[in-house]
């Protein structure tokens, strides 16, 4: 790659801003009108983001019922508290239980219906349309629907339990605590996997037939063209993939609220259920900032890290101008 | 049933909803209240209500109007909110301390927080014409003998069941008591009827059965005493809670009723309107719920008041219940209780021939044209005491307990004493 931009004859005005020797008085100016433009962004950003932040960090140190003066400061007690909650520990238990089953099933899942929707089929603009077409769906509406297919008695899951011998089944999903985290997860495979299989589609679009081409002219089968091309240059995709599928699940609340509101007997709440309860139903709202502060800090650590260790290759070259080497 | 939830969108933008949510809730809202009396004699008041359905939904601003009609020098600013947006809105504007002037009520617990927090206007001394109507209707409302708020609407939880399933299941009478109670749901399943019809999913209507025969057992004054002693492992509580699982160990309730919603399709409401579920413990508004869920059950529903327990305190005159009301801003103009007894006192007839309400003005009850509504106001009208829900009579962190701890006594995930153990705790966290 080097050899060819090496090759190619320079630009007559540098790509890398202006030249070193003549950075005085003209790198003032720019550096003054970047931040001029700067200034409405960040000035909504710290309102609406950091200033929130610092609040509820603020909030998570009280004993606070949301009404009248806050002034029960209780240190990290809420933290203390949160870490022997039965319940909150269950919240990060099921979040890392779905994480691990998006990864494991859901992605692989969207693979596999991209891969064979990416071949010359006929009517495969139709099939990536009916895919996709859940992700446009709003959650309230999803679930909505599937509350209805998963009714005890007359839903459709109950009618399918019975025609396929799984009577074990009927009158559960929903219904049980051991069933309704897999049940869940049906639905948010059903709901995301076409926006996965959408996003792998254009990373499958954009590996060169030559490589494939020249892989099988050196003698690649299918799964080894697979496993050793097309896998391997998918992975930018695969990795934003994973990211945002991590993300989802850690955050997960409304599917989830409409279709359980966390039931039976929180065996299917999340942290961000958890953080509803106690804000707006329990009226703890000191307690609330302290999951929403627990909350944030994992999916921070989580990112930084991912970026850090996982997404850096990909990332490297497109944020800093020069840095792609 | 859900308000607005977020969607799932970038992780930063998320990230910082989910700190949005809780404070800045908090801190926006509630630009309406504030106002002072104008020049001129001129007065002009905030008015939230959750009037957004029928009957409510024509009838209030219609009787608004009548006031600002014979005032003239009076304006009212409507807000009408549903139910659950309309508690959000209030925790938020509560949290900044700028309530609107007038203000929908249940009582209890988060009144009792708001007054504590000094928002709340005393309405004792202003509020001679109190006496004309029922004790009942006034008890949520009332903290060391003050009143802090005007009843519009009060009702009361009983037994609703189909009078055909009944009979099918050989059942001539109603129970009496809790024993005969127990017989009689093995009467109906033996008879091939599911007995009873509970939405799991949604905790409050559990909690009715704990909260009956705590009173039954324990009695009434034992349920005050133990939330202001923060103490609810007494006896009285444990033997509350062996009883509801002797009706749950019968399995009365129907198939998948952990994940059932109360109102929603196919929930508890549907099964009794559909005529699946031979009876479920619910307030006065069963019937109209039955109906727009289900179908109408119309001369087979029948009404029986929570029988007794052998050998317990408590009365079966004893009723729990709820209601709604208005409370007024600390500081609110006084023409807005003027608004209150035009709207309650004067206009009784108007809102009990709406079928929407029950009867809050002394002897009114035979004004109720319904039957079944008829029956609910007369077993109020003859009540000898009164409990709030327990999910709004305690702080709302003990309430949200009691819910939860008994839907796992329901779903057999907790013992009665690990039940009473644990509301105490949130009892003590409070």
């Amino acid at each position: 790659m080097s050899t060819l931009t090496e090759s190619r004859p320079r630009p007559a005005v540098p790509a890398g801003g202006p030249a070193p020797a003549r950075q005085g008085p003209r790198g003032l100016r720019s550096w003054a009108s970047v931040a001029w433009f700067l200034v409405p962004a960040l000035v909504l950003f710290l309102v609406f983001v950091l200033a929130p932040i610092g609040v509820a960090v603020y909030t998570g140190l009280f004993k606070w019922g949301g009404a009248g003066p806050m002034d029960e400061f209780v240190g990290l007690e809420n933290y203390t508290r949160l870490f022997h909650d039965r319940v909150f520990l269950g919240d990060l238990e099921r979040g890392l239980y779905l994480i691990v089953l998006s990864v494991t099933v859901q992605l692989p899942f969207a693979l596999f219906t991209a891969v064979l929707l990416n071949q010359r089929l006929r009517g495969r603009a139709f099939y990536r349309m009916l895919f996709f077409a859940p992700y446009v769906l709003s959650e309230v509406v999803t679930a909505v629907l599937f509350t209805m297919v998963f009714l005890p008695g007359t839903g459709m899951a109950d009618h399918l339990a019975g025609a396929l011998g799984l009577e074990g089944l009927r009158g559960k999903w929903l219904a049980d605590p051991s069933t309704v985290v897999p049940t869940l997860f049906v639905v948010m495979t059903w709901k995301y996997f076409g926006f996965h299989m959408m996003l792998f589609l254009a990373g499958l679009q954009s590996i060169p037939d030559e490589v494939l081409e020249a892989a099988s002219i050196d003698g690649a089968g299918v799964w080894q063209r697979f496993r050793h091309v097309t896998l391997p240059l998918l992975g930018p995709t695969i990795r934003i993939s994973v990211f945002l599928s991590v993300i989802g699940a850690i955050q997960l609340f409304d599917l989830v609220w409409v279709m359980t509101a966390g039931g039976p007997n929180h065996s299917s709440e999340t942290m961000a259920i958890s953080m509803f309860q106690f804000g707006f139903k329990r009226y703890q709202v000191g307690y609330a900032g302290a999951i929403s502060v627990v909350l944030f800090m994992i999916s921070v650590v989580f990112s930084l890290f991912y970026q850090r260790y996982v997404l850096r290759r990909d990332l490297s070259g497109a944020i800093t101008p020069g840095g792609g080497r | 049933m859900a308000s607005t939830p977020p969607s799932r969108r970038s992780f930063l933008a998320l990230s910082g909803l989910t700190f949005l949510s809780v404070p800045l809730a908090a801190a926006c809202g509630g630009g309406d209240s504030g106002r002072m009396p104008a020049a001129g004699g001129k007065v002009a008041f905030a008015w939230w209500n959750i009037a957004t359905t029928e009957p409510g939904k024509s009838l209030f601003p219609q009787l608004s109007t009548a006031f600002t009609d014979a005032h003239p020098n009076i304006t009212i600013k409507t807000t009408s909110l549903e139910n659950e947006a309309f508690k959000s809105k209030l925790t938020a504007v509560t949290s900044s301390g700028r309530l609107p002037d007038v203000f929908q009520t249940w009582g209890g617990g988060v009144l009792r927080q708001q007054v504590d927090a000094g928002l709340v206007e005393d309405l004792t001394d202003a509020f001679g014409w109190s006496s004309d109507l029922t004790p009942v209707s006034l008890q949520a409302y009332r903290f060391d003998g003050r009143t802090y708020a005007v009843p519009y609407d009060v009702g009361m939880v009983g037994f609703w069941y189909n009078k055909r399933l009944f009979a099918k299941a050989g059942i001539s009478a109603p129970p009496g008591t809790w024993a005969e109670l127990l017989e009689d749901v093995r009467k109906l399943k033996a008879a091939g009827v599911t007995p009873i019809a509970l939405a799991g999913k949604e905790k409050w209507p559990g909690h009715f059965y704990w909260a009956y025969l705590a009173m039954r057992v324990a009695g009434l004054a034992a349920l005050g005493q133990a939330a202001a002693a923060k103490d609810f492992t007494g006896a009285g509580f444990v033997r509350a809670g062996s009883h509801l699982k002797e009706l749950v160990d019968l399995q009365p309730f129907q198939q998948g009723f952990l994940g059932a919603g109360y109102s929603t399709p196919g929930g508890q409401a549907a099964t009794m309107g559909n005529g699946k579920a031979a009876m479920e413990l619910m307030g006065q508004w069963a019937p109209s719920v039955q109906q727009d869920a289900g179908g109408d059950l119309g001369a087979d529903l029948g009404f029986f008041p929570f029988p007794a327990v052998d050998g317990g305190l408590g009365q079966v005159g004893e009723v729990l219940g709820g209601g709604g009301g208005f409370a007024l801003r600390k500081g609110a103009p006084k023409e807005a209780l003027d608004f209150l007894k035009f709207f309650v006192l004067e206009n009784q007839s108007k809102l009990l021939a709406s079928n929407g309400y029950l009867p809050v003005v002394k002897g009114a009850e035979s004004g109720v044209a319904d039957a079944n509504r008829r029956a609910v106001a007369e077993s109020l009208a003859r009540a000898t005491g009164f409990q709030l829900f327990l999910d709004q009579a305690y702080p709302p962190a003990v309430g949200q307990e009691v819910n939860d701890s008994v839907a796992d006594l329901i779903a057999g995930k907790k013992t009665p004493e690990q039940v009473t153990t644990s509301i105490t705790e949130a009892a003590k966290g409070a």
